[in-house]
C-alpha cells in the first residue's frame, strides 16, 4: 500500500508531542497507519467510532475532563460531522483538532471521492474553521503544534488537511 | 411513570456524578430540582450526549458519569451504542427516558411508539446490562444499582409524554459549560464539601 508509513509516523508523533491523549477515528485508506500507531500506543486512548460525528462528542467530553484530543477522519467524515461541529464544538466553545484526509483533490483517481473533495474547503470556510494543509514533512510537527495551540486558545475547531503529497508515497 | 418523578428519585444519587443531559424536558426538569455544578445540559447536538459521556468516562476512569438521554436523541445516534459497548467504561451509566415521542417539538411519535425496543437494541449492540423499567420503584432500584455498580449499564425508562410548562432555564449554556469543566478538574473541591 503506497500510503506513507514514515509520514504517518511523523503526524502521529506530532500529535503526541502536542499533548494529545485521546484520538477518535474512523478508518479510511490514508489513515490506516495513523490508526495502527494509536492502537499500538498504550499511552493513547483510541476510540473507534461507528460514525464520525460521535467523535465531536468524545472530544467535547475529553476536553471538559481535562484531556487533549484529536479526530482522525476522511473529508466525508467531516461532512458527516457538521452538525456536531456547529451545535456542540462551536456553540459550546470547545477546542477540536481535526485531521482530515484530503480526498478528492488534485490527483484523485477514485471518482466517488471527487464530489466531497470539491466541497471540503468551501464547507470549512463557511463554518469559519481555521484550516491548514499538511504537505511538507519538514513542517508537520510545527503545524500540528500550532493547530493544537490555536484550538485550545480559541476554544474552536481547527482543521488540518492531510494532503496527497504528504500521505502518498509516490507522486502519481 | 413521569420523568420528573424519576429524576427526583435519583437526584441525591447524582450528587457525586458527572451528569450529562439532553436538551428540552430532561434538562429543565433536572434543573428545576436544583442546579448543581456537576450537571451539564447539552442544549443541542441531538444524539451526542452519550458520546460526550463516553469521552468523560474514558478520560477520567475514576469518576462516575451518568448520561440522561431520550428516545429521540438515542435514535439519532444508534451507532453510538455500539461504541459505548465496545469500550464499556465501567464508570458510565446510560439512562434513556423513552416517552415514545419528540415531546419538545410537537409530540410527534418516534419509532419506539411503533415497537422499536431501545434496551433490546442496546443489548444487541453489546451492552450486557440493558433493561427496560416501567414503574417508579423499579426505576429507582435499577438506576441506583446501575450508578453504584462498576459496569456499563443502559436503563430505558418508559415515561409519560408530559413535560414542564416552561423550558426556561436561568443558566446560559456557556456558563454551564465552564462551570462543569471547572467541576471536572481533578483538583477541584467537591461541591458537597468533601476535601479534594
Amino acid at each position: 500500500m503506497p500510503v506513507s508509513e514514515r509520514h504517518s509516523k511523523l503526524v502521529y508523533d506530532a500529535l503526541v508531542a502536542a499533548g494529545v491523549e485521546v484520538v477518535s477515528a474512523l478508518p479510511e485508506t490514508w489513515l490506516v497507519h495513523l490508526i495502527r500507531l494509536a492502537e499500538d500506543d498504550p499511552g493513547m486512548i483510541l476510540v473507534r467510532l461507528a460514525k464520525e460525528e460521535e467523535g465531536v462528542g468524545v472530544s467535547a467530553g475529553a476536553h471538559l475532563a481535562g484531556r487533549r484530543s484529536a479526530m482522525l477522519m476522511q473529508n466525508h467524515g467531516l461532512l458527516q460531522s457538521v452538525n456536531g461541529i456547529v451545535s456542540l464544538a462551536q456553540l459550546y466553545k470547545l477546542p477540536l483538532l481535526m485531521l482530515v484526509s484530503d480526498r478528492g483533490h488534485l490527483g484523485e483517481p477514485d471518482p466517488w471521492q471527487t464530489q466531497g473533495g470539491k466541497a471540503t474547503r468551501p464547507i470549512l470556510d463557511a463554518l469559519g474553521i481555521v484550516t491548514d494543509e499538511l504537505r511538507d514533512p519538514a513542517t508537520v510537527q510545527l503545524q500540528v503544534a500550532r493547530a493544537s495551540t490555536l484550538a485550545e486558545a480559541s476554544l474552536s475547531p481547527v482543521a488540518l488537511l492531510l494532503t496527497r503529497d504528504l500521505m502518498w508515497e509516490a507522486l502519481a | 411513570m413521569k420523568r420528573a418523578d424519576c429524576l427526583e428519585a435519583i437526584y441525591d444519587e447524582l450528587a457525586g456524578c458527572a451528569v450529562v443531559t439532553i436538551m428540552g424536558a430532561v434538562a429543565v426538569e433536572l434543573y428545576s430540582l436544583g442546579h448543581r455544578p456537576n450537571f451539564f445540559y447539552l442544549e443541542h447536538a441531538m444524539g451526542l450526549a452519550s458520546s460526550m459521556g463516553l469521552g468523560i468516562a474514558l478520560s477520567q476512569p475514576g469518576r462516575k458519569v451518568v448520561v440522561l438521554d431520550g428516545d429521540g436523541s438515542v435514535l439519532m445516534n444508534l451507532g453510538g451504542l455500539t461504541t459505548l459497548a465496545r469500550y464499556a467504561p465501567p464508570n458510565l451509566t446510560h439512562i434513556v427516558f423513552d416517552n415514545h415521542s419528540l415531546l419538545s417539538v410537537g409530540g410527534f411519535p418516534t419509532a419506539t411508539a411503533t415497537g422499536s425496543d431501545l434496551a433490546g437494541i442496546a443489548r444487541a449492540a453489546g451492552i450486557g446490562k440493558a433493561a427496560t423499567v416501567t414503574d417508579l420503584e423499579a426505576f429507582r432500584t435499577a438506576a441506583v444499582e446501575a450508578i453504584s455498580t462498576p459496569e456499563l449499564a443502559c436503563l430505558v425508562a418508559k415515561v409519560e409524554a408530559v413535560g414542564p410548562t416552561s423550558f426556561h432555564m436561568d443558566l446560559h449554556l456557556l456558563e454551564n459549560r465552564f462551570e462543569f469543566q471547572r467541576y471536572l478538574r481533578p483538583d477541584a473541591p467537591d461541591p458537597q464539601g468533601a476535601p479534594p
